[in-house]
């Protein structure tokens, strides 16, 4: 390869051209004055591994800035006002009703400023992928394992990104004030008027009168433009950082190990594809956004407490809070014997909601106590070596996915012509034993996975081609992998359930045993990996 | 950080990687089963040049591919603008937006995608193609400079007398308690100066108040509300409201059946809140507060579209399915002199959702 790459040096004879004097030139009196090349000598040829996945990530940070982006240029046209207004626009079926000034804009962005639909389309597209790229960044990473000792910090801003990419595409999708974010707004006023003690005041606070007020539009405008992404770009920073500092994480593979980084250098290899892939996501969206409509708020009217329309539908993330709230049975208000209302309904579902984000946020933490694996960790993992925690996430994904399918319920029942009675049934069913079910089944999964590989890596895979022995037999013969083949199968960590012990002073805690019982949950079922002295001993 | 190996060292490489890996061992947790047997990594498999760095010529059609990709993306930013200024929108043709829309979007796709699959495409046939190698070390920092972080810490202590001075810290820990205080008493004011609780029990709805249609706003007189049918209602006036038109309409608005005589079964103490099968109920739902909007003439259920709640008109309005709290409240409704149905008075419990103090 050497003869290959060398770059040729430039010998000191070869007199520079204007170009590179100018650019010695530059690169000289900017590093005058900010010491620019020791970052480019820190980070210009920093290994980055690759794979299909780690370019999740990648997905939520474009789509981001494709926000940013198109978010500005709707800023220069869009007015949060709720003045009332009488519509005066060039779309016809609207004329003459009064609306807020804010749903005016929107129409005007739409319908009267060039490039502005697609703009608000682009918007829209981007921010639905943002969230969805981050989910399943998280979910990459929660498979692989890449959560571990040392990146337990950055999962958890990770996500409190998630948290406020749901935060931004809700106070967005209400800006326009349109009949269907006017009711996602009454929810949310529904929503917080159950809270115990405060509701009513904090409801009455935040929409600046009692509901819908006139101030809530304006208020959610400063939020959504500055304050939460002023806070997102922050948290993007400190998780780009701490990525540089522990160093991406890479799969296994031959001459991969826990102490290297194996890839392509930032420059020019890695910055090109990233750059390059930049502008795919923001073209996919552009292409996107051309062409398939996106919130047509034109076809809902302006808010009005009164109307609404049959299957409506919240953006895709906010489905599994909504589905939440749909699966609650009836009846459920309890007044305590001061006379003060405790509206089960809605605080079963909020605290549920809450509970579910909190232990995602929090599971690295706990899975280390179990394991007590103070090591760092930079090889990720494959879903299968790691069976309980891949039960684990399907089970979330089952009750996730549950909650979320309820957001439909009432689409669901009319196509495919189902009570809506009968469908809510079957989703709390599903959202109370489906977790269950999926954790058995993966976790049996897994470990089946796991015996295959075993069954590989010690006897080869089937050849297909069939031998008849002397005595009359056909076997298929086995051909062995090669050693870098194999090393895929059998590099992976090994762990056994802790034992209680006894501490210094002899006792037995409550917590050592909920330790031990916790990690012989995790571990009592394993599967060890190949070792040399198997493999030798089947070669022989 | 050195190339890859392919050549005769890289077993060199990777048994000192495997040693490495083992130094971890002291360190592995009760759980962690550490084999002396298991298989050694067995370092970096030989490399696999690409066709461009095989065959000049493909490397340079390559070449060739992307600076076309490149030309390609100049020319859809060209398009985008083009299709500003020759496809404006027309006021009153809906087509020309979807046009303008369309083209604008095309020829903005163009100009990125062009760029972003010639830039991909160039890093994957033309760069130097091997992967290199960085050692990785503990995240945590070095003793040395561990020890040099406590000892400042330790110095900055001794010199301001952070823990010695126990009670100038702990008055600095109270007042950095104290000081956002204000910040929470500056924001009462997002609302006005009154109580929500006496406003969420209370609505445009009074005695003698006549039932009007929603949103035109004309009365409804009892004999034009026939068996089966259902009026949306707002109360007379509401439409002509300058201020607070659509806060009073999120707590007043009514939903009007009337139902045959027979399938009504009154509350003995409500017998009289309705007038001859017509009854009126709030059209805002218990739960969280949407527009229970959909009325099923057949069987007397109302619907809430946003979460499935159903209500039984023909039994006061109970829950019969979904998350619901409780019935939907009914307005005690009347006819006056001239025929006008109008209620007898306002609600007699808030409307809409629960709330902490709904019952005091």
């Amino acid at each position: 390869m050497s003869t290959t790459a060398t770059p040729p040096t430039p010998s000191a004879e070869t007199a520079p051209g204007r170009g590179m004097r100018f650019t010695g030139w530059a690169a000289n009196y900017v590093d005058e004055r900010t010491s620019a090349s020791t970052a480019v000598k820190a980070l210009g040829r920093k290994i980055f591994p690759d794979h299909w996945s780690f370019m999740l990530g990648e997905v939520a940070l474009y789509s981001f800035v494709v926000i940013l982006l198109s978010g500005t240029f709707l800023t220069f046209f869009f007015d949060p006002s709720m003045t009332e207004v009488e519509y005066s626009g060039s779309y016809v079926p609207l004329q003459g009703i009064p609306m807020s000034v804010a749903y005016h804009s929107s129409l005007d962005i739409s319908f009267e400023i060039r490039g502005g639909l697609l703009m608000r389309q682009v918007h829209h597209w981007a921010a639905l992928l943002f969230v969805a790229a981050i989910g399943l960044h998280m979910l990459r990473v929660f498979f692989t394992g890449a959560f571990r000792k040392p990146r337990e910090f950055n999962w958890v801003v990770g996500f409190l990104l998630f948290v406020m990419a749901m935060a931004l595409g809700f106070t967005g999708y209400s800006l326009p004030d349109d009949l269907l974010s006017g009711n996602g707004l009454r929810i949310i006023d529904g929503m917080i008027k159950a809270v115990p003690v405060a509701g009513a005041w904090i409801s009455y606070l935040l929409f600046g009168d009692e509901f819908p007020g006139t101030d809530i539009i304006p208020r959610l405008y400063v939020l959504h433009i500055m304050l939460l992404p002023a806070i997102t770009i922050a948290l993007i920073g400190i998780h780009l950082v701490l990525m540089v500092v522990n160093k991406h994480t890479q799969f296994a593979a031959p001459g991969r190990t826990n102490d290297n980084v194996v890839g392509s250098p930032i420059l020019p290899g890695f910055a090109a594809k990233a750059a390059g892939f930049f502008f795919l996501v923001f073209g996919v969206i552009v292409l996107i956004a051309s062409f398939f409509t996106i919130n047509p708020i034109w076809n809902y009217g302006p808010y009005d407490p009164s109307p609404v329309s049959a299957g409506t539908q919240p953006d895709w993330y906010i489905g599994f809070a909504d589905g939440a709230l749909r699966l609650i049975p009836s009846n459920l208000d309890v007044v305590d014997p001061f006379g003060f209302t405790w509206a089960f309904g809605v605080l079963i579902p909020l605290v549920g909601l809450v509970v579910f984000l909190a232990a995602v946020a929090l599971y690295p933490f706990f899975e280390a106590w179990v394991t007590g694996d103070r090591r760092e960790h930079h090889i990720a993992e494959r879903p299968r070596n790691a069976p309980t925690r891949t039960a684990i996430g399907a089970a979330g994904i089952t009750f996730y996915a549950a909650l979320w399918a309820a957001a439909s319920s009432d689409l669901i029942a009319t196509h495919f012509r189902l009570t809506i009675e009968g469908v809510i049934l079957a989703l709390q069913i599903a959202t109370v034993f489906g977790p269950f079910l999926a954790y058995f089944i993966t976790k049996r999964v897994c470990l089946a996975l796991q015996r295959k590989d075993r069954e590989i890596a010690l006897h080869g895979f089937e050849s297909g081609r069939i031998v008849r022995l002397p005595g009359g037999e056909y076997i298929e013969v086995h051909e062995q992998l090669d050693d870098f083949e194999r090393w895929k199968l059998v590099s992976f960590d090994e762990y056994q359930p802790i034992m209680v012990r006894p501490n210094d002073q002899g006792k037995i805690t409550v917590s050592q045993r909920l330790r031990a019982s916790l990690s012989r949950w995790f571990f009592e079922d394993r599967i060890a990996p190949v070792t040399q002295n198997e493999l030798e001993s089947q070669k022989h | 950080m050195a190339d890859a190996h392919d050549g005769p060292d890289h077993g060199d490489n990777a048994g000192t990687a495997v040693a490495r890996q083992d130094s971890h061992d002291a360190a592995a947790p009760p759980a962690a089963v550490v084999r002396a047997d298991r298989i050694p990594n067995p370092g970096f498999p030989p490399e696999r040049l690409r066709v461009t760095d095989l065959d000049p010529k493909k490397a340079r059609q390559a070449e060739r591919t992307i600076t076309v990709l490149f030309f390609l993306s100049v020319l859809g930013s060209v398009l985008a603008v083009a299709a500003y200024i020759l496809f404006p929108i027309e006021e009153g043709d809906p087509s020309t937006i979807r046009l303008n829309n369309m083209l604008i979007g095309v020829g903005i796709t163009l100009g990125l995608l062009g760029i972003g699959i010639g830039a991909v495409h160039w890093s994957k046939t033309l760069m130097h193609g091997h992967e290199l190698v960085e050692e990785r070390h503990p995240t945590r920092g070095s003793d040395e400079s561990r020890e040099r972080a406590v000892e400042i810490f330790r110095e900055a202590n001794a010199e301001s007398g952070f823990t010695r001075r126990s009670l100038v810290r702990n008055s600095l820990i109270g007042a950095l308690i104290a000081t956002p205080i204000p910040a929470i008493a500056l924001f009462r004011d997002l609302a006005p100066a009154e109580d929500p609780i006496a406003l969420l029990k209370h609505t445009m709805w009074e005695t003698g108040t006549r039932l009007a249609r929603d949103p035109s706003g004309t009365p409804i007189k009892a004999s034009e509300v026939t068996i089966g049918s259902a009026f949306h209602v707002i109360p007379e006036g509401l439409a002509e409201l300058e201020s607070h038109r659509l806060e009073e309409k999120a707590k007043a608005a009514v939903l009007l059946m009337r139902l045959p005589l027979d399938e009504l079964n009154e509350d003995p103490a409500k017998a009289d809140w309705s007038y001859d099968g017509i009854v009126a109920y709030s059209k805002i739902c218990t739960h969280v507060g949407c527009p229970v909007a959909l009325y099923e003439q057949q069987t007397h259920h109302l619907l809430c579209p946003c979460h499935q709640s159903q209500f039984d008109v023909a039994n006061h309005c109970e829950v019969i399915f979904g998350p619901a709290a409780r019935p939907l409240p009914q307005l005690p409704i009347t006819v006056d002199e001239e025929g006008y149905l109008v209620a007898k008075s306002d609600f007699t419990e808030p409307v809409g959702p629960s709330f902490w103090e709904r019952q005091l």
